[in-house]
């Protein structure tokens, strides 16, 4: 349905990818772990292999966890966008279906946050 | 002869309904092009009962004594450092948030309701909305001042209005309001006056103004004090204008009825923000969130909906998600910042034991389970000196702007909410239901949205790095951070003396 509103609204989508300077955006989130209140949103290229979103940019916010130098990455749960996944490490964010606005979502069996509270 | 006194109904009657005609050399139409286009069909204007009866020239007397009373106590209160009687100087970290984050809808209030004093074709609607929008202009204007006594003592208090056009968690008062500016006047009007105004406006005022009483900041109460009258006429008309609008025709109560819905879950996300500052920024609570939300919204709401109800008029959708969530949602907001607190202009401060034993008191099902363990994690990392602040940005809420931390309260509380959709071949993301069914009646409306975390990333905030992000905020180093060895508690200690640690009672 239309937009009703005073003055119409021009032809306007403020998060366009392209506007985002070659990057695309991607939401992380640990489930489990709510000492991180909210998913996390990058600015990330495409061609960016997954093994570097890991081990360099989840790392850059996850990492002051105590959990997250325990993961066992072999075992690790991945939703994206909904439906379970398994990424394949060394292809990029693109060829793992990762698109503009993703949200992946992981879970890390046996970690369960700090005193096991999910936290 | 004598000119006769008029009676109180006439001089009313000329004052209002005589200043409108039917025009002839334009059409009516072209003369009030923006009261018909939301479909909201009014058969008789005349049938508009003034909810409170009162002429401009009344208006303006009772006004000008409120200002008098109003700004003596201001004087008195800064010739007699008033600021000194706080309870504690972490209090004001609630009337950074007020003066940042309410102030200006006051003044986007104001220019609603003088878009709707031109526009509304009925006179009488017309002059409601004329006062209002007096009324609100004065809010903005007697809260800047009366606060402006505070920014001479304590940082964060210096640029309300370019912080809430720019800054992250500001942007869900921002676009709170702009969602309704931007909406046609009958539904303007249902969102301020109506689901705000009158549905929610004790959530909003209660807080503040007996937090304000509760804390020793007379400042705040005396402006809160002066408002409340004009409030209560504003309360008046919000319920008028929905009478109004459900009696003129029976085409409206759909149109009305999804209004409601819609600004009732906007108007309760933007007051999550309030629910953190009642019950964790204020030093003395007078009550819990969820206390008011029980009093407030489940019983005197409660009884406005059954009295509403015979014009078919229903509570408004995932009420019941919105009771359930009083039980975490002030625990969930006030984590978040105290995880991006060097992001925040206010101070933000961990509940002390005594703040977690009240804590506990008022949320027995919730506040030990979910939310003391985090608090006291935190308590030990600050203790240990290992506790830092949050290097990401999280993902917000596509519609109320708010990070995404709402959680499944009803089946998992640890279990974030996530919602999701897709709109011309872009996904857009949900804090909840009601946020995601906002946007699905008008996806081109919120594909617009300003999120603040998107904006950062696409290079319109300053710089890349956050103390750019900071600068281009208008947020001093000073104004950030910790509250314990902030400048604020440095000054607060050199006039008590003490209070070396956050006090809450
Ligand atoms: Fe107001
Ligand atoms: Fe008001
Ligand atoms: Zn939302």
């Amino acid at each position: 349905m239309a937009v009703i509103a005073k003055d119409g609204y021009i032809d306007l989508v403020r998060d366009r990818v392209e506007n985002f300077h070659g990057n695309q955006l991607v939401y992380v989130g640990w489930d489990d772990h709510l000492l991180f209140s909210a998913a996390q949103a990058f600015p990330l290229p495409p061609e960016m292999p997954f093994q570097t979103l890991v081990s360099e940019v989840m790392a850059s916010v996850f990492n002051d966890h105590p959990d997250f130098q325990k993961i066992d990455w072999e075992r690790a749960e991945w939703v994206l966008d909904g439906e379970s996944f398994s990424p394949a490490m060394e292809a990029s964010l693109k060829e793992n279906g990762i698109g503009h606005k993703s949200l992946i979502r992981f879970k890390t069996p046996g970690l369960k946050g700090i005193n096991g509270l999910r936290l | 002869m004598p000119a006769k006194k008029l009676n109180l109904r006439k001089r009313y009657g000329l004052l209002t309904r005589g200043m409108g005609w039917e025009t002839t050399h334009q059409k009516m139409d072209d003369v009030f092009p923006y009261d018909s286009f939301e479909g909201i069909k009014i058969t008789d204007w005349d049938k508009w009962e003034d909810p409170f009866r009162l002429t401009m020239d009344a208006y303006w007397k009772f006004q000008a004594e409120k200002e008098k009373k109003l700004y003596a106590v201001i004087d008195s209160f800064a010739q007699n450092n008033g600021q000194t009687n706080l309870a504690d100087a972490s209090y004001l970290s609630a009337i950074k948030l007020f003066i940042t984050g309410v102030t200006p809808i006051e003044y986007a209030a104001h220019r609603g309701f003088a878009h709707l004093g031109r526009h509304f074709r009925g006179d009488g609607a017309r002059i409601a909305c004329q006062m209002q929008a007096i009324d609100e202009l004065r809010h903005q204007q007697t809260q800047v001042h009366t606060i402006s006594h505070y920014n001479k003592h304590f940082n964060g208090l210096h640029d309300p209005f370019h912080q809430f056009d720019r800054v992250w968690y500001l942007s869900v008062p921002k676009s709170f309001s702009e969602d309704a500016l931007s909406s046609g006047p009958f539904e303007f009007i249902t969102s301020i006056s109506f689901a705000f105004e009158y549905v929610l406006t004790n959530l909003l005022f209660v807080p503040f103004m007996s937090g304000a009483a509760y804390n020793g900041d007379m400042a705040t109460v005396t402006f809160g004090f002066s408002a409340q009258s004009d409030e209560s006429r504003h309360m008046t008309l919000g319920l008028e204008i929905i009478k109004f609008m459900l009696e003129q025709h029976e085409d409206n109560l759909p149109i009305v009825q999804r209004w409601m819905d819609k600004h009732f879950w906007r108007a309760y996300r933007l007051l999550a923000l309030v629910a953190a500052m009642q019950d964790y920024m204020l030093t003395n609570s007078p009550m819990s969130w969820k206390e008011a939300w029980d009093v407030y919204f489940v019983e005197n709401g409660g009884a406005l909906f059954e009295d509403l109800s015979r014009y078919g008029l229903k509570m408004p959708k995932y009420h019941e998600l919105a009771t359930a969530e009083a039980d975490h949602i002030s625990h969930q907001i006030w984590s978040v910042f105290c995880s991006l607190g060097n992001a925040t202009g206010f101070h933000t401060f961990l509940p002390t034991e005594e703040k977690m034993a009240w804590l506990s008191e008022k949320y027995p099902d919730t506040f030990d389970q979910y939310y003391r363990p985090r608090f006291e994690y935190w308590h030990q990392q600050q203790k240990d000196g290992t506790f830092e602040f949050q290097k990401g940005l999280p993902q917000l809420c596509q519609v109320c702007q708010i990070p995404m931390v709402f959680t499944e309260v009803q089946t998992d509380p640890m279990q974030i909410s996530y919602r999701v959709t897709e709109h011309g071949g872009d996904k857009y993301h949900f804090c909840s239901d009601g946020c995601k069914d906002i946007f699905e009646h008008e996806p081109e409306k919120y594909v617009q949205a300003w999120l603040p975390v998107h904006q950062i990333y696409q290079g319109n905030c300053g710089g890349p790095t956050l103390p750019e992000v900071l600068e281009w905020y208008k947020f001093t180093p000073e104004d950030i951070g910790n509250y314990i060895g902030s400048q604020d508690h440095a000054r607060w200690q050199e006039w008590t003396g003490e209070d070396k640690e956050v006090k809450q009672a």
